[in-house]
C-alpha cells in the first residue's frame, strides 16, 4: 500500500473514523497471513536451513556433523569461489548493458497503437513462452559446428565452436539469456510508456519537440521507476541464471561459464559437498539482498511519490 | 506498520500453526515413491533409452506376471538426470527399493550410510546366482569386505572404433602404438578428416583418454595407488606424462573442431564417425549398439573396425589391459520394507539375466556378465565384435572401472573439472596433478 495514498485520507477524517479504520486494518491484516504462512515455510526455514548447513559437512546422504567455519575458510579461500563471482558480476552487468536499450526501445516502439506494430510484438515476445531448458537445448543444437545451423545453410562463418571456446562460450550465454529476457522487459517498458499521459507529448510537439527530443525529454525520465524496476529484475534475476546455463555449457568450457548459482549446485549434487554448497548459497543471498537495496535506494527516499504531480 | 498488536497476534497464530504445516509437509515426504505400493512389491529407478529400457521392460513384464504378488513397478530416468535424482533421493530416505548404479565410490557412499542392504549373507545363501557371473565383476559391488549390490547388464570396456572405408582411402594400417596414432593425426588431417571424434563436454569422454593412457603409461598400479588414496599418487611421473600427451594430441588438432562443445548424450561423436567426418573415436562398447542402430547399415556392412587401445614406448602397461564398466550394479535400499526386500531379492534371482534378457543383451551387441555363453556369442551375427569384448572381459589382466565411477563423488566431480581445464590447455599436466593430488582422500 501507498503511504501517498492512505495519509491522504487519514488527515481529513476524525478521531472516531482513524479508529475504525485501524480496526479494519488489524481484520485486514489477518489476511496476510497464508502469504506470510508461505514466506516462513518456503523461504524464511530453508534459509536458515541452509544457514545451519554451511557450518556443517554432509555429503547430502550419511550423518550431518558439525564443522565449525572450516567450510567458510575454505570456500573463501578457493580461488573458484572468485572466478564464480567474477563471472557472474560480468555476465549481470554486460546483460543489463545489452538488454535495457533493447528493450527499452523495444517496448517504446511497441506501446505505439498501428497494427503492424501490434503484429511485431506477438513476435517478440515469443521467446517468453518458451521454458529456459528448450531454449538452451534449441541452442545448443542450432549452434553445434558439425551438425547444427552452419552446416544446415551452408554459412561457415557461423561454424564457430560456439560452445567449446571459453570467450566465445560465455557471449553466447549473455546473448541467449538477452534473446530470452528481452521480451520480458520489454512487455514492461511497453506497459511503462502506455502510462505516460499523451498531454505531455501533445504539450511538447506544440513547442516544437521532435520525437527524439520527446523520447529523451518525456519518455525517459517519466520511465525512471519503469527502469528501477526492470534493472532490480535484471540484476537480481541473473543471480539466479542457473537452468539456461547448466543445459546450455554445464559451466565449461572449463569454468568459463561457471556462475555463482551453478557452482553452488555442481559442489552441492555433483561433489556432495552440501556444507560450502550451502556457504555459497549464503552468500547469493546476501549479493541479491544487498543488490536489491541498493536499486531501490536508487530510487531515491520519495520513491513512492506520484510522478504525474500537477496534471 | 503501527499495529503492534496486531502484528504480535500474527506472529503467535504463525507460530502456533508452523508445526502443523511442518509436520504435514513431511509427512507427505515419507509416501513418496519409495513408499510400500499395497500388497508386496517392489519399485525400482532405471535409465532410460533403447535397447536396455525395453529389455528391462520386458524382463519386469515376465517377472510381474509368473509373481503377482512380488510386483515390481520400474520408473525410467536419463543417464545425467539420474545420477542427481537418486543421491538426492536417498539422502532424503525416499529412495525406491532398487538403486540401479555404477558400483564404486557412488555405492561406497551409501554403504557407509547404510542406505543399502548388505547383500553377502544372500549371496552366501544363493551360491548358484553367485557363480553364474563373471567373477571379476564383483569388485565394485564390494566396500570394505561386503557385497552391496547385485552385478547385472553387460561388462562395458572402453575401445578404440575406427572408420575402416577411411583407413582403406588413405590406406593406412590402424594405431598400434602411440607414435602410429600422431602419424595417422597428421594424415586424416591432410585428407582433411578429423583424426578423433570426441564428444568433449560431457568430461567423462575424455576422461577415457586418461584412463588408458595412464594404464600403457604406468601400468594399472598407479590408479590403485590413487584409488586407495595413497599420499601424493596422483604426483606419479606417469600422470604427468599421460597429460602431455593428451595436450600434444590436441595441439596437433588429434580432435575434430569443436569437441569441447559435443555432448554424448546427443551421440553426434558417434555420427561424426559413421558419417565418415572422423576417422576414429575412442568410445564404450554400448555405442557398437547404438552405431548399429543409427548408423544406416554402417556397422551392418563392415565398415566399423576395433581395435584395443595403443601401447607407449617405454610404458609399463599390458596392451591386453583394458577399462571401462565391468557391469551394472543394483542394490537394495534398507530403508524398504521388509517385505519390498524379499520382492526385490526375488527379482534379482529369478528376473534379471534371464536367459531371454541374456538372448536381447546380445543381439544388441553387447556382452552380458555371466559364464558359459560362448556359444551364444559365436553365433551372433556380431560375433567378431561379442568376441573381442568377451576377450578383454575374460582375459584382461587389468579391468579398470571408470575412473569417474571408482572415486568418491567429491573426488570425481573434480576429476571431470580438472581433465575439461586439462584438454583446454587452460591448465599444465602439473597443475592438473597438483590439483588432483589435493583430493586425495576426499
Amino acid at each position: 500500500m501507498s503511504n501517498a495514498v492512505s495519509t491522504a485520507p487519514r488527515a481529513a477524517v476524525g478521531v472516531k473514523d482513524s479508529k475504525q479504520t485501524e480496526q479494519r486494518k488489524a481484520a485486514l491484516a489477518w489476511l496476510t497471513v497464508p502469504a506470510l504462512f508461505f514466506f516462513l515455510v518456503f523461504a524464511v526455514v530453508p534459509l536458515a536451513g541452509v544457514l545451519i548447513l554451511s557450518f556443517t559437512s554432509w555429503d547430502g546422504i550419511g550423518a550431518i556433523g558439525a564443522a565449525g567455519l572450516d567450510n567458510w575458510f575454505s570456500v573463501l579461500a578457493d580461488p573458484g569461489l572468485y572466478n564464480a563471482l567474477g563471472l557472474t558480476f560480468l555476465i549481470m552487468i554486460v546483460s543489463w548493458l545489452v538488454q535495457t536499450p533493447i528493450s527499452l526501445l523495444l517496448g517504446v516502439f511497441t506501446a505505439g497503437s498501428q497494427r503492424y506494430r501490434a503484429a511485431l510484438a506477438v513476435l517478440y515476445f515469443l521467446p517468453l513462452l518458451l521454458s529456459s531448458a528448450a531454449v538452451a537445448i534449441a541452442f545448443k543444437a542450432l549452434l553445434d559446428p558439425n551438425f547444427g545451423l552452419a552446416t544446415g545453410l551452408g554459412l561457415p562463418f557461423l561454424a564457430q565452436d560456439w560452445l567449446g571456446v571459453p570467450q566465445l562460450a560465455l557471449g553466447l550465454v549473455i546473448f541467449v539469456i538477452a534473446w530470452q529476457f528481452v521480451p520480458f522487459h520489454t512487455l514492461i517498458y511497453q506497459g511503462g510508456v502506455r502510462q505516460i499521459p499523451k498531454s505531455l507529448y501533445e504539450a511538447a510537439q506544440i513547442d516544437g519537440a521532435g520525437t527524439v527530443k520527446q523520447f529523451f525529454h518525456i519518455t525517459l525520465p517519466q520511465l525512471k521507476y519503469t527502469i528501477i524496476t526492470s534493472s532490480t529484475l535484471m540484476v537480481v534475476g541473473s543471480l539466479t541464471y542457473f537452468d539456461l546455463i547448466f543445459v546450455l555449457t554445464g559451466g565449461g568450457p572449463g569454468n568459463s561459464t561457471r556462475i555463482l548459482a551453478l557452482d553452488m549446485y555442481l559442489r552441492g549434487f555433483r561433489a556432495n559437498l552440501m556444507g560450502p554448497a550451502s556457504v555459497i548459497a549464503v552468500i547469493l543471498v546476501i549479493i541479491g539482498l544487498a543488490l536489491a537495496l541498493f536499486l531501490q535506494r536508487l530510487g531515491g527516499k520519495d520513491k513512492q511519490g506520484s510522478q504525474l504531480e500537477g496534471l | 506498520m503501527k499495529q503492534p498488536q496486531t502484528s504480535r497476534r500474527n506472529f503467535l497464530a504463525l507460530a502456533a500453526l508452523t508445526p502443523f504445516a511442518v509436520a504435514a509437509t513431511s509427512a507427505c515426504g515419507t509416501s513418496g515413491p519409495g513408499a510400500s505400493s499395497g500388497n508386496g512389491g517392489a519399485s525400482m529407478w532405471y535409465l532410460s533409452g533403447e535397447p536396455n529400457q525395453t529389455t528391462m521392460q520386458k524382463a519386469v513384464d515376465a517377472f510381474n506376471s509368473a509373481n503377482s504378488s512380488d510386483k515390481i513397478s520400474v520408473t525410467y530416468f536419463q543417464n545425467d538426470a539420474y545420477k542427481t535424482k537418486i543421491k538426492t533421493a536417498i539422502g532424503a530416505n525416499q529412495a525406491p527399493t532398487i538403486i540401479y548404479g555404477w558400483g564404486g565410490g557412488g555405492l561406497k557412499t551409501y554403504a557407509e550410510a547404510n542406505q543399502v542392504e548388505d547383500l553377502t549373507g544372500w549371496f552366501d545363501q544363493n551360491p548358484d546366482l553367485k557363480k553364474k557371473f563373471f567373477p571379476s565383476v564383483f569388485g565394485a559391488a564390494t566396500v570394505n569386505g561386503k557385497i552391496y549390490a547385485l552385478p547385472n547388464q553387460y561388462v562395458a570396456p572402453i575401445v578404440l572404433f575406427y572408420n575402416k572405408e577411411l583407413f582403406q582411402k588413405a590406406g593406412v594400417q590402424p594405431p598400434k602404438t602411440w607414435d602410429d596414432i600422431m602419424s595417422l593425426v597428421k594424415t586424416f588431417n591432410d585428407m582433411g578428416v578429423a583424426p578423433f571424434s570426441l564428444g568433449g563436454q560431457s568430461r567423462w569422454t575424455s576422461m577415457m583418454w586418461l584412463e588408458y593412457l595412464l594404464d600403457r603409461i604406468g601400468g594399472p598400479d598407479v590408479f590403485k595407488a590413487i584409488f586407495e588414496g595413497k599420499p601424493n599418487a596422483w604426483m606419479d611421473p606417469a600422470v604427468i606424462e599421460t597429460g602431455t600427451k593428451v595436450q600434444e594430441l590436441v595441439s596437433a588438432d588429434g580432435f575434430i573442431k569443436g569437441f569441447s562443445s559435443i555432448t554424448a548424450d546427443s551421440q553426434a561423436d558417434q555420427a561424426l564417425l559413421f558419417s565418415g567426418k572422423a576417422a576414429m573415436m575412442l568410445h564404450g562398447s554400448w555405442t557398437y549398439g547404438a552405431m548399429k542402430k543409427a548408423g544406416q547399415n554402417f556397422v551392418q556392412s563392415g565398415k566399423l573396425g576395433f581395435v584395443p587401445f595403443p601401447t607407449v614406448a617405454g610404458g609399463k602397461g599390458d596392451p591386453k589391459n583394458g577399462v571401462g564398466n565391468p557391469a551394472a550394479y543394483m542394490s537394495i535400499s534398507s530403508k524398504a520394507s521388509d517385505k519390498e526386500k524379499e520382492s526385490a531379492k526375488k527379482f534379482f534371482k529369478d528376473g534379471i539375466l534371464t536367459d531371454t534378457v541374456i538372448d536381447a543383451y546380445i543381439n544388441s551387441g553387447s556382452v552380458p556378465i555371466v559364464n558359459g555363453i560362448e556359444d551364444k556369442l559365436n553365433t551372433s551375427e556380431d560375433k567378431e565384435f561379442l568376441n573381442f569384448v568377451y576377450d578383454m572381459a575374460k582375459n584382461a589382466p587389468s579391468f579398470q572401472q571408470s575412473w569417474d565411477q571408482a572415486l568418491s563423488p567429491t573426488a570425481a566431480e573434480a576429476l571431470l573439472n580438472n581433465i575439461d581445464q586439462l584438454f583446454l590447455k587452460s591448465i599444465t599436466p602439473q597443475q592438473f596433478a597438483e590439483n588432483m593430488n589435493a583430493t586425495l582422500g576426499k
